[in-house]
């Protein structure tokens, strides 16, 4: 028995040194060299949206001779599991943090933390409410929902009735998302007549039941706007369901649902934002960081509508997760 | 063969002198591993041999600690709680609702979160003892009403404590002038050492070993089984209550739908400090370090920069290790 235990004992601890070893050395933290050590903490990890961040987080550190972590909580209201992160990574002494916050106001004492230790912090995806940010780089949700607007309005020929069905009226992405749109129709589409919007928590029935209320009030209805990928399935959902033909979606972000509906032609395309060029912009900007250059306040990330005709165009296939 | 079986455990755990070897050999061994793993990453990393990190890592032990102290006596007893960490979330919720939405002052908000939590423990003990749902199953419902509760009672958004001035001190105070240690760790420290004394030495804690090791023999000596089930769980209730405070003290906001998960780590801690699932063994002291061990090996592989998607794995594995050789162990002595 004695005997035993220690083989297994033996056993044990050399597979965790191996163990250790190998993901040590071959890394899969992007790029080695020993130029600047970036830390990110993300909002989250295992979504392809944020894997496509920590991609082009990567390539841009492999190009430039940088090393990066990206790590981030499984889900996103693991706020408590991101300050430990944050802790952890501002231990390592980086050179530059990005940060992309999950409670800005949680993250208050740990951003003056860095402040003090002088390691700059660029905030990724969303602001964080803080002066401590060199930059911020992110989609730039109202310009990319006029582009959805102006689609939109394309399609119906600039006039008819519209309709918006919008994740939430309290986060910055919502509320960017909605007036982005709201002020493209308002100030060139004449012809066309938006509806109040409408509030579906991003959630898929929420806005399929809104969707069918809007259109049995709304005979003349001509097009729906969803303002992110849960509304945008729920708005199709709400269209398929009431039966009503000659409805024009226009949505936000991808997933295969929403692919899918846009491939079959259910949908007529979708605003989709640049999480790749995200990642490459954030190192980019930390590098700038680091060399001690001037930073503008926000860094505006690309965005792209996609529809049935580039949907598998391979730039465009980049930006999209199923 | 019941009879003597109601008593052994409780001669393991207080007085004679094998078992009071036997307990404390457990937890030498335990604690031996922490340091064994400590000193790897010493040496792995630059960065992990300091102050700074230390605390760093007692600070991110100090709600999965909570919660995994008062879980280990529903452990020993025989039983399971899946509710700590919604009922956590619930708590936290509770307490922006007390003394944000509601007003309250610190000294009488702050108790009343706490027994918020004793009163989610009361309603799964009940479940359990009087209704005879098995902990499983009782649990897991609270857990469900209480993720539920947690967003209605809040609009499901975070409630933010700049109204209660003072109440992240809790958690990110230093109470001792000049010294950069987290108040929440002290905080710890003392639940733990009260949770510690009242597991060996108060009428509790021995039915609490009594009825995980033969509930049936302890029923049939003559002590009310369903009202001591009952006051367990509540009593593991208020640990509930007390990482509810902790948390929202430390984020200075109370968020609805953190919390799920947190129960799994917290009897994950629980069992590799070496309680038995099966009731009747276990130790505050093995919980405190099985906590630990946790918490180094999440800070110590991000700080060697171990990829996320391995960190799980080892994570695993070190789980798997640390029960097995326990087993063996026990099976030696």
């Amino acid at each position: 028995m004695k005997k035993l235990r220690k083989i297994v004992a033996a056993l044990a601890g050399g597979a965790l040194a191996l163990t250790l070893a190998a993901c040590g050395s071959d890394g899969g933290s992007g790029g080695g060299g020993d130029g600047p050590f970036i830390a990110i903490v993300s909002k989250g990890f295992q979504h392809q949206f944020w894997q496509a961040v920590k991609q082009g987080a990567e390539e841009e550190a492999a190009a430039r001779g940088a090393r990066v972590t990206f790590v981030g909580p499984a889900t996103e209201q693991e706020v408590e599991e991101q300050m430990n992160m944050l802790t952890n990574e501002l231990a390592k002494s980086p050179q530059a943090v990005g940060f992309a916050a999950l409670d800005s106001r949680a993250a208050a004492p740990l951003l003056q933390q860095a402040q003090s230790q002088n390691i700059p912090v660029i905030a990724f995806d969303s602001g964080v409410e803080s002066e401590v940010p060199v930059t911020t780089v992110a989609t730039d949700n109202k310009a990319a929902a006029a582009e959805a607007a102006k689609h939109l309005s394309e399609q119906l020929g600039g006039k008819g009735k519209v309709a918006l069905v919008v994740h939430d009226q309290t986060s910055r992405s919502g509320i960017d998302r909605r007036d982005g749109f709201l002020e493209w129709m308002k100030e060139n589409a004449p012809g066309i007549t938006v509806l109040q919007p409408q509030y579906g928590g991003g959630d898929q029935l929420e806005s399929a039941n809104i969707t069918k209320s809007i259109i049995s009030a709304n005979p003349d209805l001509k097009g729906i706007y969803a303002s992110n990928e849960g509304s945008a399935i729920g708005v199709i959902k709400g269209v398929q369901e009431s039966g009503r033909q000659g409805v024009t979606v226009v949505g936000f972000d991808s997933g295969k649902a929403q692919i899918d509906a846009i491939k079959s032609g259910v949908m007529a395309g979708a605003v989709t934002q640049d999480p790749i060029d995200m990642g490459r912009k954030l190192v980019d900007s930390a590098i700038k960081a680091i060399d001690g250059e001037q930073l503008p306040k926000t860094i505006d990330t690309n965005f792209y509508w996609y529809d049935k005709s580039n949907v598998d165009d391979p730039k465009i296939k980049a930006t999209l997760y199923e | 063969m019941a009879a003597v079986k109601t008593q052994a455990p409780e001669r393991a755990q207080g007085g004679g002198i094998a078992g009071a070897l036997k307990g404390s050999l457990q937890q030498l061994l335990a604690f031996a591993s922490l340091i064994v793993i400590a000193a790897f990453f010493s040496f792995a990393s630059p960065y992990f041999f300091s102050y700074g990190n230390f605390t760093a890592i007692l600070f991110s032990t100090v709600v999965i600690g909570t919660l995994a102290i008062g879980t280990t006596f529903v452990i020993i007893a025989g039983g399971i709680d899946l509710s700590i960490g919604t009922g956590m979330a619930l708590c936290a919720v509770m307490s922006g609702v007390f003394l944000v939405k509601l007003g309250l002052p610190l000294w009488l908000g702050v108790p009343a979160a706490v027994l918020f939590g004793g009163l989610i423990g009361l309603v799964n003990g009940i479940n359990v003892a009087l209704l005879k749902i098995p902990p499983f199953i009782a649990t897991l419902a609270m857990m469900l009403v209480a993720e539920g509760l947690a967003l209605v009672l809040s609009d499901s958004t975070p409630i933010y404590f700049t109204e209660a001035p003072g109440y992240t001190e809790i958690s990110t105070g230093n109470l001792i002038p000049g010294v950069n240690f987290p108040n929440a760790v002290l905080v710890l420290l003392v639940v733990a050492l009260i949770a510690g004394v009242l597991l060996r030495k108060s009428v509790l804690g021995r039915y609490t070993y009594s009825i995980g090791s033969n509930e049936e023999a302890t029923a049939l000596s003559g002590i009310d089984v369903r009202r001591w089930k009952i006051a367990i769980y509540a009593f593991a209730g208020l640990f509930i209550g007390l990482a509810g405070v902790l948390i929202s003290a430390r984020l200075g906001s109370a968020q609805p739908a953190t919390g799920m998960g947190y129960e799994l780590q917290a009897i994950a801690a629980v069992v590799i400090g070496g309680t038995s699932l099966s009731g009747g063994k276990g130790s505050i002291v093995g919980t405190l370090i099985g906590a630990l061990i946790i918490s180094v090996l999440n800070n110590g592989l991000q700080i060697m920069s171990i990829p996320q998607e391995w960190q799980n794995v080892i994570l695993g594995c070190v789980i798997l290790v640390a029960v097995y050789t326990d087993r063996i162990r026990k099976k030696e002595l």
